[in-house]
């Protein structure tokens, strides 16, 4: 039942995004802009790791889509809560965590799509990395967007109004990309940033993909990043399908 | 036999400004069959009520039994066997009538075939079939409301609650949704629960009232009853038995015309 429930929602959502050009392309203007722009001043600089700049820079890209296009997901909740649309389908027997799964898989669908968009670009500017690496890198990257967007569909539901909704988003995902060291490894700066850095569970991730984008598979950055995948989104869709159950509280 | 049985349903809120009481303490019983009508004034609780029957609110006092089935307990089953219209629907406006149709027909667990079948047979009941390919929005006032009920039935419930299901139509609009209540109570055995501020839809069409204030329900009964109760004579207009039973009117007049 909930396979049947979720593959109905997904299906729902994705042909509305299909429709939509804007929906499908919106995450990839700013991965899309550092990549251009910001990326060939990094490929003379000596970033620590192994590889190109662009194997250190890319994994951050990736990782940056998921972060501003999957946080913002909410927003489609908010529209569609207008619309009386959710309680609609709260009303029916399909099961709570399949109208949440539905949706997040909807946008690991886009949000990798843009990734690969993303990677074929990166070609394009100089990137070589080992096809299973950048693979790896698209697993990390779905993970991501279901985390976020669960956790993003949670605080829109509960918001009244879109006009909250931005500014809250925008106040927690500049500083998590900034101290992640998705845009320059963190292990170039102070002790302290370093180590402050390894609060945040993008650092994991983006650790995780850099040594993927190396050919390095069975590190332990490997190890702690796919933990802090997994962990991260069972608890984002977690608290995700509670906000739908008790949604109207 | 109750379709429906409330005994002291409650919903308090918590918001900023302190607890809200919206409903303190229903006792509500249905009878399979009948149209029932929840009347009272703006804020009264009809709307939270519905919305604890539906199982979209969990309430927060009390017990209620929805078509054979324990609301806190089995909310799937009750799912299973209402329809809700919300006061202002529930279509998303940019897909077709009948993709809304059909995806809402298998999310009540209909087979592809059959929701495509439910939802032709719908559009064709309630005159919507040639606006079946058009996108919702195209839809406005009767139409999008017989679509919204359309929404309601594709899995032909025993139980269907409306929530101010006449609210911003026309004269002929409200008729026609009337007589619409009346066909599913008379053609297919459907119970019908609908909240209500206009005493004329209360007066035609429902066969119980039961009158709603401060979160608590002041009176039952039929139209009749309640008139010679409470305005003295079955022939007084339900606008003074509310009147006197609430200390003031249900809702200001409809500035709409009565006649087109």
């Amino acid at each position: 039942m909930l396979l049947h429930d979720t593959a109905l929602i997904y299906g729902r959502c994705l042909r509305q995004s299909l429709r939509s050009r804007f929906a499908l392309l919106f995450g990839l203007l700013m991965p899309m802009l550092y990549l251009l722009f910001f990326g060939p001043l990094l490929t003379g600089l000596p970033l620590g790791g192994r590889g190109s700049s662009w194997q250190v820079l890319v994994p951050g890209l990736l990782l940056q889509l998921g972060l501003f296009g999957a946080s913002f997901a909410g927003f489609a909740i908010i529209i569609e809560k207008g619309h009386g649309v959710v309680d609609r389908m709260r009303v029916t027997p399909v099961s709570r965590l399949a109208l949440l799964l539905g949706r997040v898989l909807r946008d690991a669908t886009v949000f990798v799509f843009q990734a690969v968009l993303l990677v074929l670009a990166a070609v394009a500017m100089g990137l070589r990395a080992p096809l299973a690496g950048v693979l790896i890198g698209f697993v990390f990257v779905a993970l991501l967007t279901v985390s976020l967007a669960a956790l993003s569909y949670a605080l829109a539901m509960r918001m009244d109004t879109p006009q909250g909704f931005g500014p809250a988003i925008n106040a927690l995902t500049m500083p998590s990309m900034l101290l992640s060291g998705l845009m320059l490894p963190m292990t170039l700066g102070p002790a302290w940033l370093d180590a402050l850095s390894h609060l945040m569970p993008l650092r994991y991730l983006v650790d995780a993909v850099r040594d993927a984008y190396v050919g390095a598979y069975a590190t332990g950055h490997m190890l702690l990043g796919s933990l802090v995948a997994t962990g991260f989104a069972l608890l984002a869709v977690t608290v995700g399908t509670r906000v739908f159950r008790t949604a109207g509280a | 036999m109750a379709i429906i049985s409330t005994v002291s349903l409650a919903r308090t809120f918590r918001t900023k400004s302190g607890t809200v009481q919206a409903v303190r303490g229903i006792d509500l019983t249905v009878r399979e069959g009948e149209i029932v009508g929840l009347l009272g004034p703006n804020g009264a609780g009809k709307t939270t009520t519905l919305r604890m029957l539906t199982t979209l609110l969990a309430p927060t006092g009390g017990a209620a039994t929805v078509a054979g089935h324990d609301l806190v307990k089995d909310p799937a089953s009750v799912r299973r066997a209402c329809g809700y219209v919300a006061q202002s629907g529930g279509v998303d406006p940019q897909l077709t009538v009948r993709e809304e149709l059909v995806t809402q027909g298998r999310m009540y667990r209909l087979g592809r075939a059959r929701a495509a079948e439910r939802a032709r047979e719908l559009a064709h009941e309630l005159d919507l079939t040639d606006l079946l390919d058009r996108p919702c929005a195209a839809l406005s006032g009767g139409r999008r409301r017989r679509l919204d009920i359309a929404m309601a039935l594709l899995h032909e419930p025993r139980l269907l609650f409306l929530d101010e299901p006449t609210t911003g139509l026309d004269p002929a609009g409200r008729t026609a949704l009337w007589d619409l209540v009346r066909r599913l109570r008379d053609d297919h055995g459907t119970t019908v629960v609908l909240t209500t501020h206009y005493l004329d839809e209360a007066d035609a069409l429902c066969d119980r009232l039961v009158v709603v204030d401060g979160g608590t329900v002041v009176a039952e009964g039929t139209p009749a009853a309640l008139k010679l109760r409470y305005a003295g004579s079955a022939d007084a207009s339900l606008q003074d038995a509310f009147l006197a039973l609430t200390g003031r009117s249900a809702a200001p007049a409809d500035p709409a015309p009565v006649a087109v």
